[in-house]
C-alpha cells in the first residue's frame, strides 16, 4: 500500500494505483471524460489535470501512478486553471446545441461546463463541423460535431466488445470517430457505447427525440432475456417504457447490458401487443372481457378433463416467464390432475436431472478464470455478457478452448476473443470430442478414462491446459443443453471437471431457466415432457408465453400438432399463436408485473412493475390464480407475487449438475435447436430495431431455427 | 535513381547539403563527397573499427557493456534529436537483465521544419549509423533493432536498405557478428511522413503498425516500448556519433565540444543565408562563426532573428543571437530558446514575423495528431488567430489571447507537440510584439516586401 496526501487528506491505495483511484477512494471528484473504470487509460481528454508537488507541470490524475508521500492538490489554483483551460478547448468547437441534444440533462460535458466553463466564449473563429455517420439501427451518430474525442467508444470496442468497430481516423482537428469505410457497428454490446459516450455524439437511435431525461422516471428491473439476469434501469414516461439502461451490479452485469436487454423494450409499445382477452369463434377473433374469457377457459378445461381425463391437459411454460408464473403454472396443471407441464422447450434429451442445473460457479468468477472449456455454445451471441467476462479473462491470459460446430463458431475470431484450442465438428461428434479430451486427461493423470477415446494433438493440448492453472470452468452452452445426447456430454464434462478441478455448469438459456427448474415447471411424476406434448395428443393446452412455432424444438410441426387440441389457451403479452389458439389472455410482460428471475448462478432477483399494465393486460400470476379460483382448486389464495415467491422458496434451491451413469457416445445427427440472438423470446422477436441489426438479418438469411 | 542523378537533383536546388569543406573538425560528415557511401569506402575511412574494438576483434581485449556505456557517459554526448538528454544515462536505463526481447530503435523520422541533417547522414554515410546502432545494441544487450525512416525521403530508405544488405553480407550484422557471440538484427522501416511519428512513442506505435499517436508516459519506452518490451530510442545523429567516441575515447569527444556539451553537432542552416546547408561544427562554436560558414546573410541584408533549433524553438533576435554559442546550455540559458535538432533558420530584416509565425502555426495545427484536447483544439485556434492578424483581420485583444491560449497548451498535452506549437508563439510575442501590434493597427506588414512568398495555406 502507498499513502499519499490528496487535498490535505491522507489516502492509502494499492501500489500501482493512479491518483484518480486514490481520489475515488477519498471521495474526491476529479473532473474527467476519457477515464472510465472499466476501460484502459487513455489520458487524452486532459480534464483531470491536477497539481502534484514537485512536478513541473500539472499531471493527469488518471495516468499518474501514486508514489509514497506524493502530495496532490486537485483544487489548487494551478489545478483549477489547468482544468478550466481544458474545458475551454473542449467547448470551442463544440456546437453547444444542448437544447436540442438528447444528451442534454445527462451530459458530462454539460455538467462539468457548469463548474469549469466560462459564461462567454473567447473563441470567435468558425466552428468545426463533422459529418454525420450511419452505423446501423441502434446507434445514432447524427451530430458528430459534439464528439470530444475521448475514445471511450473506441476502447470499449477493442477491450470490452472485443472488436474494434469504431476508430479515430484522420489527424488533428480533422479527427473523427467513425467505422472503417462506413461499415456498420454490429456488436451485440454496441448500446453500451451510448452510455459511456460522455456527450451527445453517440445517442440511442430508437430513443432519439422521444423524451427529455428529466421527464423520465427511473425504475429498477431485471432483464427477461438471457440467463445473466442483467440489472436494468427502466426509464418511463406517462406509463410507457421509453428507454432501458444498465443498473450497475458488479456481481452480475457490471455496468454493461447486451443490446437485446437495452432495445427489446420497443416491442412493449408495439402494435403486436395484446391488450384485451380474445376468443376465437367460428374462426374469427372477438374481443371479450376477462370474466367471459376466464370462464370460457375454465369451462373448457373442465369439459376436457371430464371427457378425456386430466392427462389430456398440458401446459408449456416459457423459461422467460417469471419464477412465480412458472410455479403457478405447474401447480395449476397438477391441481387439475395432470403432470404435463414443461419449460424445456428446445431440449432433446429429457433424462431426469438430480438437481437444478446451473452455471456451476458464480458469474463474477468468469472474469477471473484461467482455463475455460466451452462446449456447444455460440458463446458471444447466446450469452453476450458472459462472453464479455470470459473475454476479460482471456485478455489477462486465460486459455479458452472450444468444442463446437461451425454454427457456434464460424471462425477463429467469431467470439471476439483469442481461443487456445478448438475442436470443430458437427454436434453429434461432440460427445466423442469430449471423450477424447477426457481420455487425454486420463492418460496424463494415469487413471482410467470414462470411455474409450483417441485423443488428437488438440485434445491432448486441451487436456494439458485444463490440468494446469487455477480457477477453471467447463461451460456447456445452449447447443450442449439441447443436444440429443446432452446427458452424455454432461457426464463427460463432470468427469473432466472432477479430474482437473474445473467447475462444470450450463450457461443456461433463458432468464429463468434455473428458476423454472426450481419452480418444478416440469413433469414430477411421469407426465409428458415438452417434446411429447408437442408431438400431439393433448386435448387442452395452456401456453404460458410460449409460441411453439418459434420457441420449441418441434417448431412449426409442434404448433400444428397442438392445433389439433380442442382448446389452446395462450397467455402472452402479444397477439401470438393466432392460428392455433382458441383463447388469448393478455398477461403482463416483465415491465408490467412484479416477479422474479433466477439467473444462471442461482441468484433470485425480484422486481416490481415499472409501468401499469397496458389496456386490459393483467399480471400472469394473477391470471393463473383467478383461473384456479374459478375452477375451485385449493391452495391458490395468494395476495401478491411476493407470497408466491415465499411459497417457492419454502423448498430450498438445490443447485447441482451431477448426473449418475456411464456416458454413452453418439446421438442423433440432427443439430441441436438453438435460438439465434434476436429470436430468443417473444419480446426480442418483436423489437423492430433489433430485427434490423446485422445479426438478426444474418439469422434470417441463414434460415436459422426461429 | 543513381548517385549522379540524385546529386544533380540536389545541386539544382542550390543547396550544398554536406559536401563542402566548411565543416569544423567534422566527424560524421568527414570526407564525404556523395559517392563514397558504400561499405568499402566506409571501411577505408576507418569504419567498423569501433565495433571491431568493442568485440575484441582488433587484437585487443574488447570492451564490456559497462565500459561502452561508461565511455558514452564520459563523452557528454547528448541526444541529437532535440531534447538533448544524456545518451549514456539513457543507455543505462535499459534493464539489461530483462529476460524477454528488447529493442533498439533509431529515430530517423526527421520532420522538424528546417532540419535535414539525418537524411544526409543516412544517404551519404549510412554505415556510421549501422555501426553506432550495433555498438549501442551490444552495450545494452539488445538483439533486434529498427531504423524508422521518415516517409517522405524514400530514396534514403532505399539507400539505407542497400547499406544494411552490405553490412549483413560482410558479417557486421546478423548472428555471431565478426565471429563473436554478439547477435544483432537490424531492419529499416519507413513511415508515411507524419511529423508526429518523430515523437518517440508515436514512432513506436507506427512501427507496430498502428496509427502514429504518442503514448502517455509513464511508462517510458525503457520499460514499456516497442511491442511492450524495453526499448531504447536514439536519434540518427546520436548513433552516428558513437563510433568516433569508441575509437577516440569519451574524453576526446568531450574535449572537442565544451563541458556538458560534448562533440560536434550538425546544424542545418536554412533561410536567408548565402550558402544554406548542413554544417558540422564543434559544440560551443559561436553563432557568428556558423553564420560566416554559411556565407553570411543573403544579399548583404541585416540579420533580424534566428530560430536556433528547429521550428519549435522560440525565436531569438539578432543582437542576442550574435552573442551566443551553438550548444545546449548557451542557447537555453542565455538565449531562452532551445538547441533542439540544430535546424538554424535565419531571417533577415525583410521578414514579417507575423507571416513567419502564421506559417509555423499552420504546420503545427496540420500535424497535431488530434489525440489530446489542448493540442487538437488549441493549435488550430492559434493558427486561425495568427492568420487573421496576418490578413488584416486582427483585433487588439488578439495578442493577449494568443499568449493566453499558447500558455494553456504548454505543459498540458500528452507529448511535446503542444509545447512545440506554443513556444514559437510565445517567443515571437516576446521579442516582436510590436510587429503584431503594427499588423493589427495598420492591417499590413511592418517590414518591406518579402524576398520570397511563403504560403500560409500549405
Amino acid at each position: 500500500m502507498v499513502e499519499i496526501e490528496l487535498d490535505g487528506q491522507k489516502v492509502e491505495v494499492a501500489e500501482g494505483s493512479m491518483v484518480m483511484h486514490a481520489a475515488e477512494k477519498a471521495g474526491t471528484y476529479i473532473p474527467h471524460f476519457c477515464y472510465h473504470k472499466k476501460l484502459s487509460i487513455a489520458a487524452n481528454c486532459r480534464m483531470c489535470l491536477v497539481e502534484v508537488e514537485k512536478a513541473p507541470k500539472p499531471m493527469p490524475a488518471c495516468a499518474t501512478p501514486v508514489t509514497q508521500g506524493m502530495i496532490v492538490r486537485t483544487k489548487s489554483d494551478r489545478a483549477i486553471a489547468a482544468q478550466k483551460s481544458v474545458m475551454e478547448f473542449l467547448l470551442i468547437n463544440h456546437p453547444l446545441d444542448c437544447p436540442i441534444c438528447d444528451q442534454g440533462g445527462e451530459c458530462q460535458l454539460q455538467d462539468l461546463a457548469v463548474g469549469y466553463g466560462g459564461s462567454t466564449s473567447r473563441y470567435e473563429e468558425e466552428k468545426r463541423v463533422v459529418f454525420h455517420k450511419e452505423v446501423g439501427p441502434l446507434i445514432s451518430m447524427e451530430e458528430m460535431s459534439r464528439c470530444i474525442h475521448c475514445t471511450r467508444c473506441v476502447r470499449f470496442g477493442q477491450e470490452i466488445a472485443g472488436e474494434m468497430e469504431l476508430g479515430m481516423s484522420h489527424r488533428g482537428e480533422h479527427s473523427e470517430i467513425e467505422t472503417f469505410l462506413g461499415q456498420s457497428v454490429d456488436s451485440e454490446l454496441s448500446g453500451n457505447m451510448i452510455d459511456i459516450c460522455p456527450v451527445g455524439a453517440l445517442t440511442s437511435k430508437p430513443f432519439r427525440y422521444s423524451a427529455r431525461t428529466w421527464e423520465l422516471s427511473r425504475r429498477k428491473s431485471v432483464s427477461p432475456h438471457d440467463s445473466t439476469g442483467a440489472n436494468l434501469v427502466v426509464q418511463v414516461k406517462n406509463h410507457q417504457v421509453m428507454r432501458v439502461v444498465p443498473f450497475e451490479n458488479d456481481d452480475v452485469n457490471e455496468c454493461w447490458i447486451a443490446d437485446r436487454d437495452r432495445f427489446s423494450y420497443e416491442a412493449l409499445n408495439g402494435p403486436e401487443r395484446l391488450t384485451e382477452p380474445m376468443i376465437k369463434q367460428g374462426g374469427v377473433w372477438t374481443t371479450v372481457d376477462w370474466q367471459t374469457a376466464l370462464e370460457y377457459v375454465a369451462n373448457g378445461l373442465k369439459s376436457v378433463r371430464e371427457q378425456h381425463g386430466a392427462a389430456a391437459i398440458g401446459t408449456l411454460v416459457s423459461p422467460h416467464a417469471t419464477l412465480e408464473e412458472a410455479w403457478l403454472a405447474g401447480q395449476f396443471t397438477r391441481a387439475l390432475g395432470s403432470d404435463n407441464v414443461d419449460h424445456r422447450l428446445r431440449v432433446a434429451d429429457f433424462t431426469p436431472a438430480e438437481g437444478v442445473r446451473w452455471l456451476g460457479t458464480s458469474i463474477a468468477s468468469l472474469s477471473k478464470l484461467q482455463r475455460v472449456l466451452v462446449v456447444g455454445s455460440n458463446l458471444r451471441k447466446d450469452h453476450p455478457l458472459f462472453a464479455q467476462r470470459i473475454r476479460q479473462a482471456a485478455r489477462h491470459g486465460a486459455q479458452v478452448h472450444a468444442i463446437a460446430s461451425e454454427h457456434e463458431l464460424a471462425s477463429a475470431r467469431a467470439w471476439a476473443m483469442p481461443l487456445a484450442q478448438t475442436l470443430l465438428g458437427d454436434a453429434w461428434g461432440w460427445p466423442q470430442a469430449l471423450a477424447d479430451v477426457a481420455a487425454a486427461v486420463a492418460a496424463e493423470k494415469g487413471v482410467n478414462a470414462p470411455v474409450a477415446g483417441e485423443p488428437s494433438a488438440t485434445a491432448q493440448a486441451m487436456a494439458r491446459s485444463l490440468l494446469g492453472g487455477e480457477r477453471k470452468a467447463i461451460l456447456l452452452g445452449n447447443a450442449a443443453a439441447h443436444h440429443a445426447n446432452a446427458s452424455g456430454l454432461l457426464m463427460l464434462a463432470n468427469w473432466i471437471g472432477e479430474h482437473t478441478g474445473a467447475s462444470v455448469g450450463y450457461l443456461t438459456e433463458a432468464a429463468n431457466t434455473v428458476g423454472a427448474q426450481w419452480a418444478r415447471a416440469m413433469p414430477q411424476s411421469g407426465g409428458l415432457n415438452a417434446a411429447q406434448m408437442l408431438a400431439g395428443g393433448l386435448k387442452a393446452a395452456l401456453l404460458l408465453q410460449v409460441e411453439p412455432a418459434h420457441d420449441s424444438a418441434a417448431g412449426a410441426a409442434g404448433a400444428k400438432a397442438l392445433a389439433g387440441a380442442e382448446m389452446v389457451v395462450t397467455l402472452s403479452p402479444f397477439k401470438a399463436n393466432l392460428d392455433i389458439s382458441d383463447v388469448l389472455l393478455p398477461i403482463a410482460p416483465f415491465t408490467e408485473t412484479s416477479g422474479s428471475f433466477v439467473n444462471a448462478e442461482g441468484r433470485t432477483q425480484s422486481f416490481y412493475a415499472v409501468v401499469r399494465p397496458l389496456g386490459q393486460t393483467r399480471p400472469g400470476w394473477k391470471v393463473l390464480r383467478v383461473l384456479a379460483n374459478l375452477l375451485q382448486l385449493p391452495g391458490f389464495d395468494f395476495e401478491s407475487s411476493q407470497q408466491v415467491l415465499e411459497r417457492v422458496q419454502a423448498q430450498p434451491l438445490k443447485l447441482s449438475n451431477a448426473l449418475a451413469g456411464t456416458p454413452r457416445l453418439g446421438g442423433a445427427t440432427t443439430a441441436p435447436v438453438v435460438a439465434s440472438i434476436y429470436q430468443l423470446d417473444g419480446i426480442v422477436r418483436r423489437a423492430p430495431s433489433l430485427q434490423l441489426t446485422a445479426d438478426a438479418r444474418a439469422a434470417v438469411t441463414l434460415g436459422e431455427p426461429a | 535513381m543513381n548517385v549522379e542523378q540524385i546529386l544533380s537533383q540536389f545541386q539544382a536546388t542550390g543547396l550544398e547539403t554536406c559536401f563542402h569543406d566548411r565543416h569544423i573538425n567534422a566527424q560524421i560528415y568527414a570526407g564525404l563527397n556523395g559517392r563514397n557511401w558504400s561499405l568499402k569506402d566506409y571501411e577505408a575511412r576507418g569504419g567498423y573499427s569501433a565495433l571491431r574494438k568493442i568485440l575484441g576483434r582488433d587484437g585487443g581485449e574488447g570492451l564490456t557493456q559497462d565500459q561502452v556505456i561508461a565511455t558514452v557517459k564520459e563523452s557528454g554526448l547528448r541526444g541529437r534529436g532535440g531534447a538533448g538528454f544524456p545518451t549514456g544515462l539513457k543507455w543505462s536505463f535499459m534493464p539489461r537483465q530483462f529476460p524477454g526481447q528488447k529493442y533498439l530503435v533509431c529515430n530517423s523520422d526527421e520532420g522538424e521544419p528546417g532540419t535535414c541533417k539525418d537524411r544526409d547522414i543516412m544517404m551519404y554515410n549510412p554505415h556510421i549509423v549501422i555501426e553506432g546502432m550495433a555498438i549501442a545494441a551490444y552495450a545494452m544487450g539488445i538483439s533486434v533493432g529498427y531504423n524508422y525512416i521518415h516517409g517522405e525521403i524514400f530514396q534514403v530508405y532505399e539507400r539505407f536498405q542497400a547499406a544494411l544488405e552490405e553490412a549483413r553480407a560482410a558479417g557486421y550484422l546478423g548472428d555471431g557478428i565478426m565471429g563473436s557471440g554478439f547477435n544483432f538484427q537490424l531492419h529499416a522501416s519507413h513511415g508515411f511522413g507524419a511529423y508526429i511519428c518523430g515523437e518517440e512513442t508515436a514512432l513506436l506505435e507506427s512501427l507496430e503498425g498502428k496509427k502514429g499517436q504518442p503514448r502517455f508516459k509513464p511508462p517510458f519506452p525503457a520499460s514499456f516500448g516497442l511491442y511492450g518490451k524495453p526499448t531504447t530510442i536514439n536519434n540518427t545523429e546520436t548513433f552516428a556519433a558513437v563510433p568516433w567516441i569508441i575509437r577516440n575515447g569519451g574524453q576526446a569527444y568531450l574535449e572537442c565540444g565544451k563541458p556538458n556539451n560534448g562533440g560536434t553537432k550538425i546544424f542545418s542552416v536554412s533561410g536567408d543565408v548565402e550558402r544554406p546547408g548542413n554544417y558540422e561544427v564543434p559544440m560551443g562554436t559561436p553563432f557568428a562563426k556558423l553564420l560566416e560558414l554559411a556565407g553570411g546573410v543573403r544579399g548583404g541584408r541585416k540579420l533580424k532573428a534566428v530560430i536556433p533549433g528547429g521550428s519549435s524553438s522560440p525565436v531569438i533576435p539578432a543582437d542576442l543571437m550574435m552573442t551566443l554559442t551553438m550548444d545546449y546550455d548557451s542557447i537555453a540559458k542565455e538565449g531562452g530558446s532551445m538547441l533542439g535538432s540544430g535546424a538554424v533558420i535565419v531571417m533577415d530584416e525583410t521578414r514579417c514575423m507575423v507571416k513567419a509565425l502564421a506559417r509555423l502555426s499552420y504546420f503545427y495545427s496540420h500535424e497535431s495528431c488530434g489525440q489530446c484536447t489542448p493540442c487538437r483544439e488549441g493549435t488550430g485556434w492559434l493558427w486561425r488567430m495568427v492568420d487573421r492578424i496576418e490578413n488584416g483581420q486582427g483585433r487588439a485583444s488578439d495578442i493577449d489571447m494568443l499568449d493566453s491560449v499558447a500558455g494553456n497548451i504548454m505543459g498540458r498535452t500528452i507529448c511535446a507537440l503542444g509545447d512545440a506549437a506554443a513556444m514559437p508563439v510565445r517567443g515571437m510575442l516576446k521579442h516582436f510584439r510590436h510587429e503584431f501590434v503594427h499588423h493589427i493597427e495598420h492591417k499590413t506588414c511592418m517590414v518591406g516586401a518579402d524576398v520570397t512568398t511563403v504560403k500560409t495555406h500549405g
